[in-house]
């Protein structure tokens, strides 16, 4: 099967619509390689990117973010055994970071998910972050759209174990659970901005850890949503979310069911008040923006890097590094390099 | 396209605990710029392959100190070939007898790698004959 749709190089478009619609079609193989083109940004995938998107937007995305040892591999581990029991298909993308210097890559988040080795709904993908910082990969949100459109009802986007700051998931995902492990510190940790304020749902999970119940009851009093006194019905700035606080121990499943439950209960909110709310539409265009943002950058890089203006951008990039143009500058010239020519 | 990280599957099928030889080359194979997934102890062939087939990896990595390895090794190749991935590139390292090398070879381990084999030498190998990776 694989064979017979190997003709990537004769005619992408045609290559690319032959893999999109296998892929769709269930062809697990043709789903797999079609990933590795997206990771790769190929000119296939981007054909088959345009083909898949139209078919997207029916899963439900949830990502799982929080420190590196938290529990997310085990706690998506948990949550596959679960939705399955409902009869529900699962895809997984699990994200560990690429190493700045060597470019190389320790994927191991699949060592906790190997039980649903014979399992056909049950798809399960490492990427490596390839530099970029966000706790995702660049691609992480395109490979999600293709998860999306080969008909799988659950999609869990696993970061890399992040800090206070990579909070891209909260874009990419309908749903973002943080998981934050008992005694990660004190009470003035969960009023900072940044992670926790994107949650959706906060988890403490280790949950048969002494401190479980204490951490949960902190992260209760701080991350309750602040009344604001005389704010009228429509005022439209944004607003932190109040996230309910669960308790789970991923790796006995307990409370994982009620996750679960609180993961479909804040979907149905979402999708009944996407055309009322303000803030939830504001959410779901974050997102557009973030992907067309992306695109654009990779575009504009690669004209800087294409054979009229690499020299120049070489040239530009190095004098900066050197102090002998500022940064500004630096931009502005490259800027104008591409209107010139496109002029 | 070519300069893309090749990937490769760390794996040790069969029921021995020992791991730390596949944990330390797939450290040293991140260190010479591969993306490694490492999937651990006590794998089965059909772990192995359905995990080759959702991460369209370019290498299986197999790590064997069992003794089991001439049953298990010919079938995971069987079942890797079974779901149209006979282009990706079989390995295995542990304890294997010299005796049995050309019949691993003959059911589809392109190379085995005993003890001593340095990290360097195995990322060579796999450098010279991953599959090509721009075919899509």
């Amino acid at each position: 099967m694989s064979r017979s749709s190997a003709g990537a190089r004769t005619d992408p478009a045609a290559a690319a619509a032959e893999l999109a619609d296998a892929a769709v079609a269930g062809d697990r193989r043709a789903l797999a390689r079609l990933l590795t083109a997206v990771e790769n940004r190929t000119p296939l995938a981007e054909a088959a990117l345009r083909r898949l998107y139209p078919r997207a937007g029916r899963a439900h995305l949830v990502g799982i973010t929080g420190p590196p040892g938290s529990g997310k591999s085990t706690l998506v581990a948990a949550l596959i055994a679960r939705v399955r029991e409902a009869g529900r298909s699962v895809a997984v993308i699990a994200v560990d970071p690429s190493s700045p210097i060597t470019g190389g890559a320790l994927l191991g988040d699949r060592v906790r998910m190997q039980a649903y080795a014979g399992d056909g709904d049950v798809f399960i993908r490492s990427m490596a972050s390839r530099g970029h910082a966000g706790g995702l990969a660049s691609t992480s949100g395109a490979a999600a759209a293709v998860l999306d459109a080969a008909g799988f009802d659950l999609i869990l986007l696993e970061t890399v174990g992040t800090g206070q700051s990579e909070v891209e998931v909260a874009a990419a995902a309908d749903t973002t659970v943080v998981l934050e492990a008992p005694e990660m510190g004190d009470e003035v940790q969960a009023i900072k901005a940044g992670l926790l304020e994107v949650a959706d749902l906060v988890v403490v999970n280790k949950g048969d850890r002494p401190g479980a119940q204490r951490t949960a009851s902190q992260l209760r009093a701080m991350l309750v949503a602040m009344p604001r006194v005389g704010a009228s019905g429509s005022d439209d700035r944004p607003r932190p979310k109040s996230p309910d606080i669960l308790i789970t121990t991923a790796s006995t499943g307990e409370g994982v069911p009620e996750l679960l439950a609180a993961l479909d209960a804040h979907r149905a909110v979402g999708r009944e008040s996407r055309s009322g709310s303000a803030r939830l539409a504001r959410a779901g265009v974050a997102g557009a923006v973030a992907q067309v943002w992306a695109i654009l950058a990779d575009r504009l890089r690669e004209s800087l890097h294409d054979d009229d203006r690499r020299a120049l951008s070489r040239e530009t990039l190095a004098a900066v590094a050197d102090h002998r143009l500022d940064p500004y500058a630096a931009a502005d010239r490259l800027l104008e390099s591409l209107t010139r020519a496109h002029g | 396209m070519t300069d893309r990280p090749i990937k490769v599957l760390i794996a040790k099928p069969g029921l021995d605990g020992h791991d730390r030889g596949a944990k330390v080359l797939a450290r040293g194979l991140r260190d010479e710029g591969f993306e490694v997934v490492y999937t651990g102890l006590r794998q089965t062939p059909e772990m192995v392959a359905t995990a080759a087939l959702q991460e369209d990896v370019d290498v299986v990595g197999l790590s064997i100190l069992s003794g089991a390895h001439m049953t298990l090794l010919p079938k995971i190749c069987r079942l890797l070939r079974e779901q149209g991935l006979d282009d990706v590139l079989v390995t295995a390292g542990g304890i294997i007898p010299d005796d049995d090398i050309p019949a691993l070879k003959e059911a589809g381990v392109a190379e085995v790698f005993g003890p001593g084999t340095t990290i360097a030498e195995v990322a060579d190998y796999l450098r010279g004959h991953a599959r090509a990776r721009d075919r899509v």
